[in-house]
């Protein structure tokens, strides 16, 4: 059992915001004590820049960075040398549509990726493939909100054992993925719909078609909410943020296969990523260091190693689980309410979806309804959510979105209806 | 958090002035806010210096409507020496209440296609 009241105590932002209703972990998560704390006792007991000293300060940060890079390495069942520390998601994405994909993409090659990508995952590639001249294909999604992959007219056994609904759905990506398709890059989780796409399934499928694919996945809903297996999904290379899972921002994390990272050209070029540097030539460090180059954010990694210890204290199986019971329990409130006039986007599977809501509100303006909401201290967010792509398809301009953490509970969802109340007698609808 | 959703916000939102398309105008624009991805087209017809007609369309929050729903009613017989000396200020001025920095530049956004049709 999750115990929210025990668990908001932990949270310092309550405290200083008794009110607080944060419906927005989706775009960045609150912090836990032990995090904050991690981040002042680095600066007050050891702040030395990390591989450059040969002190016992500067012994004691590389110590302690490294030892993040290894829990890392153990969160997701990698190995320590195949993480890779980031700014965030995006860089972790950038850095491979640079090193990897400007290395291995030519022209008629194909890149494929997914309409319900974040634009983090999505401009990368289409800038790439214009400069290639590579196709550039966008995997489109059905009615329900689920990738547009499944195939149709087959009929699913029952079977005894418990499967989800995409794990019994059988996959089909042979209008997909071809011979020339070198890079197919994809979300866990959509951060607008919820989706939570059957990555180890779609990786299968895609490598019996083309056994050279390589697959990237965005995990940046996923980490905070969902135990990652890296060998067991069958990825290439995943990426995700630290301040979405309980860490500091400026901090992510990209992990990739070691061959493969040998294979790549550094990002960033400087300080601390060369092996030795000569008036006519330059050879670099092996990975994951030959892509840190410069002082990274030292404080902010060390401290991810406690937000990691904090969500598996907790426990990502329950983690998930509890959002799951909370964001149907909010659908069914929010439909109870006010029927269609609430219009979730992508609501067929809403049993599947991982904690997020995107939603239209009679035929309010996203800003309008989150702003009114805001008088009543709800954080909820509004706008395209960075995946205009998918809400030029769904045909909106814009949405609002509530996300639950395990530090929500049914009072938010209450207090989130009741605000939506507020905001129909003040529009007059 | 104050009320910005006044009644005269809320009745140029809800009924808004000048919404539609003029056949023939002098100049057309188009804005679009990155934010939230609404747009605001605003067309305008000049008799010599004089407005005679302007006219927009678009999807927008209660703020970007209101907005520009007021704008064109105040703009319409200025000469484009007047218009010129429109600023920030006078929208804000305008809409008579205060927003906070990621709305303010809802209210701005006709604000931004009237500099563009000048
Ligand atoms: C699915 C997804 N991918 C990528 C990102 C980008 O993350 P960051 O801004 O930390 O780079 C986000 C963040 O909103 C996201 O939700």
């Amino acid at each position: 059992m999750i115990n929210v009241l025990k668990i908001k105590k932990d949270f310092p932002i309550f405290e200083n915001n008794p009110s607080l209703v944060y419906l927005d972990s989706t775009a960045t998560s609150l912090k836990p004590r032990p995090v904050i704390e991690k981040l002042v006792e680095y600066y007050s007991k050891y702040s030395a820049n990390i591989f450059r000293g040969v002190y016992s300060l500067s012994e004691k940060a590389t110590k302690e960075y490294e030892k993040t890079r290894e829990k890392i390495a153990k969160f997701i069942n990698g190995k320590k040398e195949e993480i890779i520390f980031t700014r965030n998601t995006t860089e972790g994405l950038n850095l491979l549509a640079y090193s990897l994909g400007r290395k291995i993409i030519e022209k008629n090659d194909e890149i494929v990726t997914t309409i319900m990508e974040h634009h983090s995952n999505f401009v990368p590639w289409q800038i790439l493939a214009q400069e290639s001249g590579a196709v550039f294909k966008v995997i489109n999604i059905n009615q329900s909100g689920d990738l547009d992959l499944y195939c149709k007219n087959i009929k699913i056994k029952k079977s005894k054992c418990k499967m989800t609904m995409q794990n019994s759905k059988l996959i089909n990506l042979n209008n997909i993925i071809t011979k020339k398709t070198k890079i197919l890059t994809l979300t866990y989780i959509s951060n607008v719909l919820g989706t939570v796409n059957p990555i180890k399934e779609i990786v299968m499928v895609a490598k019996k078609i083309n056994p050279k694919v390589i697959v990237i996945v965005d995990a940046a809903q996923a980490a905070p909410h969902k135990k990652i297996d890296v060998l067991d999904l069958g990825v290439d290379f995943l990426a995700f943020s630290s301040h979405k899972m309980l860490g500091p921002t400026g901090v992510g994390v990209l992990w990739g296969k070691y061959d493969l990272l040998c294979e790549m050209f550094p990002f960033n070029f400087g300080g601390e990523m060369i092996a030795e540097v000569f008036l006519d030539k330059t050879f670099f460090k092996d990975p994951p260091y030959k892509f840190e180059a410069g002082t990274p954010a030292i404080a902010e990694v060390i401290a991810l190693s406690e937000a990691v210890s904090y969500l598996e204290k907790i426990g990502l199986e329950k983690i998930e689980a509890y959002e799951k019971e909370l964001v149907q329990l909010a659908y069914q409130r929010l439909k109870e309410e006010f029927g269609k006039n609430i219009k979730i986007l992508g609501e067929g599977n809403i049993k599947e979806r991982s904690g997020i809501l995107a939603f239209n509100f009679y035929n309010l303006h996203p800003h309008d309804v989150a702003q009114i909401l805001s008088e009543k201290n709800i954080c909820l967010r509004s706008g395209h959510h960075c995946a205009q792509p998918l809400h030029q398809f769904l045909g909106v301009s814009s949405s609002c979105r509530a996300s639950f953490y395990f530090y929500n509970d049914k009072d938010d969802v209450e207090k989130l209806v009741e605000g939506l109340k507020e905001v129909k007698i003040k529009f007059k609808l | 958090m104050f009320n910005i959703y006044t009644e005269i916000i809320l009745d140029h939102y809800q009924h808004p002035r000048n919404f539609g398309e003029i056949k023939n105008p002098t100049k057309k624009v188009e804005v679009a806010n990155p934010l939230c991805g609404d747009k605001i087209k605003m067309m305008i017809v000049f008799d010599k210096e004089k407005v005679t007609e302007v006219k927009f369309t678009g999807v927008g929050c209660a703020i970007s409507t209101a907005s520009a729903s007021m704008l064109t009613e105040y703009i319409k017989g200025k000469t484009k020496e007047q218009l010129k000396k429109i600023d920030k200020n006078f929208i804000i001025k305008m809409l008579g209440v205060s927003l906070g920095v990621n709305r303010i530049k809802c209210a701005l956004l006709s604000l931004e296609a009237l500099k563009k049709l000048l």
